[in-house]
């Protein structure tokens, strides 16, 4: 991506299309997009569309959420690599936060983290052998690698107390059943790709 | 759907789901299981009145304002086995086992307090 102040840009243009943009109105900056800073921002958008969908599912329990996004994130490390999925995850993230209004509150850094410990798992476990383990066990390893953030913040900074360790096991099945689940989804959106081309 | 579903999970992926299950198999079993009790403290009217080992069968007379409560200690576990409370809360709660576990009876302001070697905590405030 490159920002450029505008007035640059309008020396070098053609002269017909000079004096439409004198005639519009000016934007003060200038974002010169490239095709996969666009794909980014599609891709971004569908995880924040499925962060929307599932902030109306009901939870038994605070932080138990299916995190329907990450099977974005999964297609798009498995498609375009890590850099690209890295960027969706964590606009996801960003914009999620804005869009409910928990920027910068505890919830945003419990997302921040977890998607942050996440990101880190799936940089490793994106060289594991393509033979015997697909996204499944990707979307596993990112969803234990999730707990592990979020509770490590949980402890360092809201909650310091040994109490919390009683959550563990049920954080942990979630992310068990969820991952495989949104492992599951993310292979089948793979497959029909690599079929399709 | 579920044969169509298992076509995606190669062999990896089944080891990892094994690992996964036994992961949260083994979390749940070591931090599930509280640790068990060593001494039971009772207290009357807010003070101790006496804090008892649990290694000795005993029953225990506690006086309160409304009368005596009756606590027994059998096999490493503790009971309020009567109290004269009139909704009997206390005596409903059944054995107690682990550490930190307690029963309260309001009424007659006794209570049964199980402590392990280190003492947990009693309140916790966000």
């Amino acid at each position: 991506m490159r920002i450029e102040d505008c007035s640059e840009g309008v020396t070098e243009r053609g002269a017909d299309e000079g004096v439409n943009s004198l005639l519009a109105p000016r934007a003060s900056i200038l974002l010169h997009t490239t095709a996969e800073d666009h794909h980014v921002a599609r891709m971004a958008a569908v995880a924040l569309g499925l962060t929307v969908l599932e902030a109306a599912i009901p939870s038994p329990l605070p932080g138990v959420k299916p995190g329907l996004a990450n099977i974005v994130t999964l297609i798009v490390l498995a498609r375009y690599g890590w850099r690209t999925a890295a960027w969706v995850s964590l606009l996801r993230v960003l914009a999620g936060s804005l869009l409910f209004g928990n920027f910068l509150t505890p919830g945003f850094f419990l997302s921040l983290s977890g998607a942050l410990l996440s990101l880190l798992v799936l940089a490793f476990a994106q060289y594991l052998p393509r033979r015997w383990f697909g996204p499944v066990s990707q979307s596993i390893f990112a969803a234990f690698a999730h707990i592990a953030g979020q509770m490590a913040v949980v402890y360092w900074w809201l909650i310091p107390h040994a109490g919390i360790a009683y959550l563990i096991p049920i954080f942990a099945a979630a992310a068990l059943v969820f991952g495989t689940v949104n492992g599951l989804i993310a292979a089948r959106f793979i497959n029909n790709a690599v079929n399709s081309d | 759907m579920q044969t169509v579903m298992l076509r995606y999970l190669k062999v990896g992926d089944w080891l990892t789901l094994v690992l996964g299950a036994v992961c949260v198999v083994l979390l749940t079993f070591k931090l599930w299981s509280g640790e068990l009790a060593d001494q039971a403290i009772i207290r009357s009217g807010g003070k101790i009145f006496q804090t008892v080992p649990l290694s000795r069968n005993q029953n225990i007379e506690v006086p309160g304002p409304l009368g005596i409560s009756l606590i027994a200690i059998l096999n490493r576990k503790a009971r309020i086995a009567s109290d004269p409370s009139p909704r009997q809360y206390c005596v409903r709660q059944g054995w107690l086992q682990q550490a930190g576990e307690i029963a309260l009876c309001l009424p007659n302001q006794v209570s049964v307090e199980l402590v392990g070697s280190r003492k947990r905590y009693d309140s916790l405030n966000y």
